[in-house]
């Protein structure tokens, strides 16, 4: 069974939400911590709630909105949500009342919104969807496992559209915690020039990605996801070389045919190194695109750059702001996407054209 | 599609006992698991009776051969998930391709808490060990990473539900053939977040919990861990099996963030939708392990869902909790493993604490424990916040 996408929504440190060509405008930023452009929410959601909901719900229903809207449905048959953080501001809210408040006087909206499946019970609230709920909260994994699921329960042959997507908030604490761990540049650093630079670190990002993905294609349709593949902590370089080996022998595309790769370079040196390592031995003459300078760096921030791979797709082309090596296919018909999270999540998704 | 799915095997630890067999007595002993809060630190520990593992962190990383400043919620999950695969007697873990998928709801919370406490007052406070593991999946990572697990690892939190999707999902895995074993289930520990977070709900029993019981007026929090080990029907021969996973289904309420509907939608279409998947009828249920909380609510709703979609054959029915107390995220899994085990020894739990029949419905639950009943297939219901419900049948064959 073939499995298409049929609808994408994106809301990011891009100007996503909007319908246009891609990255036009460019957001270039000059920071290490990007955050989403908000779209108007109250297309979607009434004013009365968007005031209690965190953004990461706001930007989970806004991006599950566009896809569904692109895909023409307005009903889904499952939902299914990965996010490795999950609802931090809430969880930030109640944990520091709770603290300081020394477990007195606590109101329960806070806890009521920090659970890691509130976006997808949101979601399926806001449509009245009775329909399979799922949420999948596996760190550098979790947007992977929700394809996974999504395309499994396809196969079963009773779901006819599956909305499934990935996202992640940033909030105050989670980036003071984050950066005591030194994973950020210590100095601001031009978007444009995060990939080049020359140190360790990376900067912070934020955003949420749906698809509608569907056995039979749609009005909007351009590519098909053909596989999804997860290795974790893989020994060496030579584990991860070898499982794209197999994962295009899989699915029956050889090194020759794949036209474009999209990785998850970071701009920090020590991260970037695996890239080098898998292009060298693999794709020594490809031109690769690239998506971290453009959202930040963040757990499930393969979801957008699956987005912008489906979005190359459609027009045929890569924004110059994209692109890192190499000119830009004249044809691009399969694509791969190779991402990594600290080195112990590595993923494959293979994009062909339809 | 229809590769067997079989359970090879089970482990618990729950506010009951340390491991399957410990749960096993206490039933047969009807002695629950609620007492005062002995090891959370929390103000509240003189009000709410919860269902503790009764361990502090130094004994269980002896039981797990962790470091002791390693999150509960992993400590738990270990000794659960290695009682469970140890139960199969398939040996030698790296010899097979082999998943993890556990849900948590919690992950490094209980850490992440103490750190807060001098975070909060500076920014450069807390030592940083205390929030590495904080997100749930690390506490998945920690316990694949002392098992030698590699093949496909993930973490599931739908609140109340978890554990019971990650069975679905692990079955998934092993008919798509991208796995032959998944050890499946949850874990949580009891945290002050939790405790206070239902607390504001009000829906918290000052006293020992009484699910489906007409006087019922809230649920006590336990914690602890429990998975089964399912297995690919081409690995059949090298297993005794318990049970095999026949159906499943999710289904969402869509009705509110934490309360069920009146009419228990979403409870009623998991429960049909795992009856079909199975290709079964309501009357070949012969026991259904509920979700039964003990909140006002939840009882209702799943009670008059079970009225709608089984009447007039009521299966025996009974809630664990009423023993266990809600261990939330591993809640799915410790029950799966009592359905499981259900099946292998006709058992059938009692309900403790149950004396007044609910008016709204027309069954009780079971309130003695017994064994060697004639079962053949059994049900086990998970519901709970943002909707989720989810309901699994398990058969004898």
């Amino acid at each position: 069974m073939n499995i298409y996408i049929n609808g994408t929504g994106c809301i990011s440190p891009q100007e996503t939400a909007q319908i246009g060509p891609l990255f036009s405008p460019l957001k270039e930023y000059e920071q290490v911590r990007l955050q989403t452009v908000d779209p108007d929410y109250k297309q979607w959601i009434d004013l009365k709630q968007i005031r209690r909901m965190s953004r990461a719900v706001k930007m989970g229903v806004g991006a599950a909105n566009l896809s569904m809207e692109e895909a023409g449905i307005k009903m889904p048959d499952a939902i299914i949500t990965g996010t490795a953080y999950g609802c931090l501001d809430d969880t930030g809210v109640f944990l520091n009342k709770m603290v300081s408040q020394e477990e007195q006087m606590l109101t329960p909206t806070a806890f009521i919104q920090s659970t890691h499946n509130t976006v997808g019970g949101q979601i399926a609230l806001l449509l009245g969807c009775n329909t399979y709920n799922n949420t999948f909260v596996h760190r550098g994994f979790s947007f992977e496992n929700s394809l996974l699921d999504a395309t499994m329960i396809l196969r079963e042959g009773e779901a006819k559209y599956v909305l499934a997507g990935g996202l992640d908030e940033i909030t105050h604490y989670s980036h003071q915690i984050l950066s005591r761990f030194g994973l950020y540049k210590k100095a601001p650093v031009k978007t444009m020039e995060l990939l080049k630079s020359p140190d360790r670190g990376t900067i912070a990002g934020e955003g949420a990605a749906f698809f509608v993905l569907s056995p039979e294609k749609g009005t909007h349709t351009v590519a098909e996801l053909a596989g999804i593949s997860t290795i974790y902590k893989p020994l060496w370089e030579g584990e991860v070389i070898g499982a794209i080996v197999k994962f295009l022998e899989e699915h029956e595309v050889t090194l020759e045919e794949i036209d474009l790769i999209v990785t998850g370079r970071n701009g920090d040196i020590a991260q970037d190194d695996i890239y080098e390592e898998v292009a060298a031995a693999l794709f020594p003459d490809h031109p690769e695109a690239c998506f971290k300078h453009l959202c930040g760096e963040y757990p499930t921030a393969i979801a957008f750059g699956t987005w912008m791979a489906n979005k190359i797709i459609a027009e045929q082309d890569v924004p110059e702001a994209a692109m890192f090596y190499g000119t830009p296919p004249a044809k691009i018909k399969n694509l791969l996407v190779y991402n990594h999270r600290q080195g112990t999540h590595h993923s494959l998704i293979l994009l062909k054209a339809c | 599609m229809s590769v067997k799915v079989w359970i090879a095997g089970g482990g618990v630890i729950s506010g009951i006992g340390m491991n399957l067999e410990e749960n096993l007595q206490a039933f047969k002993d009807m002695r629950t698991g609620m007492t005062t809060m002995q090891y959370l630190q929390s103000v509240h520990h003189e009000t709410f009776p919860v269902a503790e593992v009764k361990a502090d962190n130094d004994t269980l990383s002896d039981m797990a051969l962790m470091p002791e400043n390693t999150s509960r919620t992993a400590l738990l999950s270990l000794i659960a998930a290695r009682e469970a695969w140890k139960s199969t007697g398939l040996g030698d873990i790296s010899q097979y391709r082999v998943g993890f998928v556990s849900a948590n709801t919690v992950g490094g919370m209980d850490k992440t808490e103490d750190f807060f406490n001098s975070f909060l007052s500076n920014p450069q406070g807390g030592r940083l060990h205390q929030v590495l593991n904080h997100e749930c999946g690390a506490v998945t990572e920690l316990v694949a990473d002392a098992m030698g697990i590699r093949h496909h690892i993930s973490t599931i939190s739908t609140a109340c539900s978890s554990a019971a999707n990650a069975l679905m999902y692990g079955a998934r895995l092993i008919r798509n053939n991208i796995v032959d074993i998944v050890i499946a289930g949850g874990t949580d520990a009891l945290t002050r977040f939790t405790l206070n977070g239902f607390n504001t709900l009000m829906i918290l029993d000052q006293q020992p919990c009484r699910p489906f019981d007409d006087t019922r007026t809230g649920l006590n929090l336990g914690e602890g861990a429990g998975y089964v080990v399912l297995v690919s029907d081409n690995l059949l021969a090298h297993i005794q099996p318990w049970a095999r996973l026949s159906g499943f289904a999710n289904a969402n309420d869509a009705y509110h963030q934490t309360a069920s509907s009146p009419d228990g939608t979403g409870n009623y279409l998991a429960m049909k939708g795992a009856l079909e998947m199975a290709g079964l009828t309501p009357e070949d249920i012969g026991y259904i392990n509920l979700h039964g909380t003990g909140t006002q609510n939840n009882d209702v709703s799943e009670g008059i869902a079970i009225n709608r979609l089984f009447a007039p054959h009521f299966p025996a029915m009974s809630s664990t909790k009423s023993f266990t107390g809600h261990t939330l995220g591993a809640s799915g899994g410790i029950e799966a493993v009592y359905a499981a085990l259900a099946l292998k020894e006709g058992i059938i739990y009692p309900n403790a604490r149950f004396q007044h029949q609910m008016k709204e419905l027309p069954f009780a639950p079971a309130t003695a424990f017994s064994t060697g009943n004639d079962l053949k297939h059994v049900m086990s219901n998970s519901f709970g916040f943002g909707g989720n419900c989810s309901s699994l049948v398990f058969s004898k064959e």
